[in-house]
């Protein structure tokens, strides 16, 4: 009996654990924010290309062309999210994963005929690996000496890149078109599959976030942010878990490097590694509300829609970076927590919808 | 012979890139701001001295003068509307303040300007010094910035504005206890890295031709340079513009142009890594 006892009481202690981990986790993953956005970014995917026979998508050829875009930018931006706003690293030169993974995805592809998605897991495992190997150098850098040393990585990457000859050095590589009518049929089916991968990543990105912000490495990741001595006294390991992050923040952009420049069918340095780019990232992020987990899909949604709108208005088509300068600087100066940020400061019943 | 060539040639554009460093590293040193508008002024002061030639018809030289007096209030204007509300925020929202001035600038000077070449026709001739021939405009430009930096320490260091501008540096609390109005003096801060960048950039427009994207260029090699000197150290920048300047001359010599980037940045990396006080220790 007492042997009994003993033995089932560990039992007991470990199944009430799990049960316990069990509630935690399906609260967390029942907030209605995660499901509001999940849902918001497979409608506003899923539309352009519910109706798929061919007149259909020449009817929503320009639909689907901004969707994707607008898609990629969520990929991009929320998951750069997980390092800027919730580790409070500022990374100007983060789309140095995207351009390699791009390079690295391609390559495969035109050199080993491998398929899409082989590719796109090559791209993100290079993007995490270099993630990994340059987060263990420069993540000893803290604040502006972090953001410098991810712009001197960039530029040294891509002068890099344009003298290596496996990736074809300044003129880079493409795609012969037989690739795509080879495998998928026509360049639209294989525009399909892009799409649907990149709706698929989008998805991913919101639900990564969201766990490692519900998680209690995210919970970390945040007193980090706010005092990164003090994390460590607590007993985060701030080093190990900022690599952590930063490799997080860089498999996703890694992979879909690898679909955008599929889609293009070709990639050349200057466009892998635009360093303009990186920082536009970092505006969508600011725009929707660093740190939460809608704020990044709304800024990508309401900043590349703004662009449209500028770049096609004949008024502000000259002059739209300067608009959107003058808009990033009034969010910066007046609403610096970002639409997100804001609503949930300002109006307290949104703090239990939104995240 | 040709080695000296190189030698002679990158050492003088070195001067220039020190000045735009030290307006970078001076506005970093004393606010603790990076401040990305840095390319866009580089380019305005381009810009500045070729209207100033081309349309008014003045000397460059005398363009270059007035271009520096106007980056100081354009300077002082942006730290006014852009940076002051956010000056104690983190460095996430000071970098965007920049950030965004460097858009409405290129945004504008794009719609204006469009995106095509331009240049300063304007040349001195050649000196001939034993095997090498030497540009005047560089030789001007090189004297002109060793002026420029002594002027500054004299500033700085004999001038009651320039001994406020250090206080504030050091300790911005206890300069305001002892009366030091620090508004101004940050702004008369960022107006002083204004003017050094526009300065810098209307001596690049008399010796190459130049784009409105131009000084995005010369910004992040002020950002090398500003580390390799020593973050906020005036007369580090100089020395690391002229260092960048050289290696950027002497190395075609050894290798082919387009790796020289790749060493350029790899060395920038190793030095934040590993000395990231700068080659000559930063400014206290």
């Amino acid at each position: 009996m007492t042997t009994q006892g003993t033995d089932a009481k560990p039992q007991n202690e470990l199944l009430n654990t799990l049960l316990d981990n069990f509630k935690i986790w399906t609260k967390k993953l029942s907030h209605p924010g995660l499901w509001i956005t999940i849902v918001g970014v497979f409608i506003l995917g899923y539309l352009p290309i519910a109706d798929q026979s061919p007149e259909a998508a020449f009817a929503n050829a320009t639909a689907r062309e901004s969707t994707f875009t607008i898609l990629m930018s969520i990929v991009l931006v929320s998951s750069l999210n997980i390092l800027l706003g919730y580790t409070g690293y500022v990374s100007f030169g983060h789309i140095v994963f995207y351009g390699l993974g791009g390079y690295v995805g391609l390559y495969t592809i035109i050199e080993h005929q491998w398929p899409l998605w082989k590719a796109m897991a090559a791209g993100g495992a290079a993007a995490g690996v270099l993630a990994l190997v340059l987060g263990s150098a420069i993540l000893r850098l803290r604040g502006a000496y972090f953001a410098l040393a991810t712009i001197g990585i960039n530029e040294a990457m891509r002068a890099f890149v344009s003298n290596y000859d496996p990736f074809g050095g300044a003129v880079g590589l493409s795609i012969h078109f037989r690739v795509y009518r080879e495998t998928y049929g026509s360049y639209q089916d294989a525009f399909l599959v892009m799409y649907k991968a990149m709706l698929g990543l989008a998805i991913a990105a919101v639900v990564l976030s969201y766990l490692v912000k519900s998680s209690k490495f995210g919970l970390g990741l945040m007193a980090i942010r706010e005092d990164e001595d003090a994390s460590d006294i607590m007993g985060v390991i701030p080093y190990r878990s900022k690599i952590i992050a930063y490799m997080l923040s860089a498999i996703l952009p890694g992979m879909v490097g690898v679909v955008f420049f599929f889609k293009a069918s070709t990639i050349e340095p200057a466009a892998a590694f635009k360093l303009h780019t990186s920082i536009e990232w970092l505006v969508m992020i600011m725009l929707g509300g660093f740190g939460t987990i809608m704020g990044p899909v709304l800024g990508a949604y309401g900043y590349q829609n703004l662009r449209t709108i500028l770049l096609t208005s004949e008024f502000f088509k000259n002059i739209q970076l300067a608009v959107a300068g003058l808009m990033l600087l009034g969010i910066i100066l007046f609403i610096p927590a970002g639409l997100i940020g804001w609503l949930r400061r300002h109006i307290s019943f949104t703090r239990r919808v939104l995240t | 012979m040709d080695f000296f060539a190189f030698l002679i040639d990158g050492l003088l554009i070195g001067f220039v890139y020190g000045i735009a460093a030290m307006g970078l590293t001076l506005i970093w040193g004393v606010m603790n701001v990076i401040n990305l508008s840095h390319g866009a002024i580089i380019t305005l002061g381009m810009f500045g001295v070729y209207l100033a030639f081309a349309e008014l018809g003045l000397h460059p030289y005398l363009g270059i003068v007035l271009v520096g007096m106007a980056g100081l209030l354009t300077g002082m204007v942006i730290y006014a509307v852009a940076i002051h509300r956010v000056i104690n925020a983190p460095h996430l929202s000071t970098l965007l303040a920049t950030f965004a001035v460097n858009m409405i600038i290129i945004g504008i000077g794009t719609a204006y300007f469009t995106t095509n070449a331009r240049n300063v026709d304007f040349s001195l001739g050649s000196v001939k010094a034993g095997p090498v021939n030497i540009q005047v405009t560089r030789l001007v430009a090189a004297a002109f910035s060793v002026a420029v930096t002594g002027s500054l320490y004299f500033f700085l260091y004999r001038t009651k504005y320039g001994k406020y501008i250090r206080a504030v540096s050091n300790n911005r609390e206890a300069a305001e206890l002892m009366g030091i109005p620090s508004a101004f003096i940050l702004a008369l801060s960022f107006g002083l890295g204004t003017m050094l960048a526009g300065i810098a950039g209307g001596m690049i427009a008399t010796f190459f031709p130049f784009t409105i994207l131009s000084g995005g260029t010369y910004e992040v090699k002020s950002f090398v340079i500003g580390v390799l000197g020593g973050i906020g150290n005036p007369l580090g920048a100089l020395i690391g513009g002229i260092l960048l300047g050289i290696f950027e001359g002497v190395m075609p010599y050894f290798t082919e142009t387009s790796w020289v980037p790749v060493f350029e940045f790899g060395l920038f990396v190793a030095i934040l890594l590993f000395r990231p006080q700068g080659l000559l220790g930063a400014k206290k």
